[in-house]
C-alpha cells in the first residue's frame, strides 16, 4: 500500500498560492488582474478545504467548496459588470484612477 | 518516488508557475490564459485527492464560466493592440510589507500546528453520491440560498452593465 502525499504539502502549496494572490491584489493596478488574483486566493482556500476534507474522511468540507464556487461565480459576474460600467463611463480599469469618491 | 508523487510535483509546478504568471505578467491576456492552467492544475489536485465531484465542478464553473467571463472583461476593457505602459505595480513597498506579514503569519501557523489525518481505511474512493445526498438533506437550505444568490447576481450584473436607455434618450 503506497502512502498518499502528506497533507502538509497541499497546505504549503495552498499557502503559496494564497500569498501570490495577495501580492496581486495589493500590487497590481489593473482591476481585472485584481479579480484574477482574488480567484487565485479563493482557489487556494478551496484546495486547503478539499485536502482537509479528504484526509479527515469528512465530506462536509467539499460541500463548503461547492458554495465557495457558487459565490465566486456571483462575485465574478458582478465585479466584471462593475468594471465594464466603469470603463464605459471613465475609460479606465486602473484602480488608482478610480478616485471619484476621494477628496 | 512513486507515480503519485511525480503527478503531484507536476501539478504543483504547473499551478504555482502559472499563478506567478497571472500576478506578475505585464500583458493582461497572458494573465488570463495563465489562469486557465492554474484552474486546470487545481482540478488535477482535486482528482489526486479523490474529490471527483469537486474536480468536475471546478472545470465546469471556473474554466467554463468564470474564465470565459474574465476573458470577455479583458476584451471589452483593453485595447489589445495598444501597448499598456501603465499596467505596472502600485505601492510596491507597502504591498511588500503587507505580503511579508501575511506570509509570516501563515508560515507560523503552518509550522506551529500539528496536522492530523484520519487513518487510510476511512478514506472513500469517490464522493459524488455522498455529496449529492448531503446537499439534498442536511445542506438543503444553503443549497437553495446559493441558487437565490446566483439569480440575484445574474440580474444585478445585467442591470449594472447595460446601457442606461432613458438617459440616452433624454440627451
Amino acid at each position: 500500500m503506497h502512502l498518499p502525499v502528506p497533507i502538509e504539502y497541499y497546505l504549503a502549496l495552498s499557502a503559496i498560492m494564497f500569498i501570490t494572490g495577495v501580492t496581486g491584489v495589493l500590487a497590481r493596478r489593473n482591476a481585472i488582474v485584481i479579480f484574477m488574483s482574488i480567484e487565485l486566493m479563493l482557489n487556494s482556500a478551496n484546495l486547503a478545504l478539499v485536502a482537509f476534507s479528504t484526509r479527515m474522511g469528512n465530506d462536509a468540507g467539499q460541500i463548503l467548496v461547492f458554495f465557495v464556487m457558487a459565490v465566486a461565480a456571483a462575485e465574478a459576474a458582478i465585479g466584471l459588470a462593475i468594471v465594464i460600467a466603469l470603463f464605459r463611463n471613465r475609460e479606465t480599469v486602473f484602480v488608482n484612477d478610480m478616485n471619484i469618491l476621494k477628496w | 518516488m512513486t507515480l503519485i508523487d511525480v503527478i503531484f510535483w507536476f501539478f504543483a509546478a504547473v499551478t504555482l508557475g502559472s499563478a506567478a504568471v497571472v500576478v506578475f505578467s505585464r500583458n493582461i491576456i497572458y494573465s488570463a490564459f495563465a489562469l486557465l492552467f492554474t484552474f486546470f492544475g487545481v482540478a488535477g489536485f482535486y482528482v489526486l485527492l479523490g474529490a471527483d465531484f469537486i474536480a468536475i465542478t471546478q472545470l465546469l464553473i471556473y474554466v467554463g464560466g468564470i474564465l470565459v467571463l474574465l476573458v470577455f472583461g479583458v476584451m471589452l476593457t483593453n485595447k489589445v493592440v495598444s501597448v499598456d505602459i501603465k499596467s505596472g505595480t502600485l505601492n510596491a513597498g507597502v504591498a511588500m510589507v503587507v505580503v511579508s506579514l501575511t506570509a509570516g503569519t501563515i508560515a507560523g501557523i503552518f509550522y506551529a500546528t500539528e496536522w492530523k489525518t484520519a487513518p487510510a481505511e476511512m478514506l472513500q474512493p469517490t464522493t459524488a453520491g455522498e455529496l449529492g445526498t448531503m446537499m439534498m438533506t442536511s445542506y438543503l437550505l444553503p443549497f437553495e440560498v446559493a441558487s437565490v444568490v446566483l439569480l440575484v447576481a445574474l440580474i444585478g450584473a445585467a442591470m449594472v452593465s447595460r446601457r442606461d436607455r432613458s438617459k440616452q434618450e433624454a440627451a
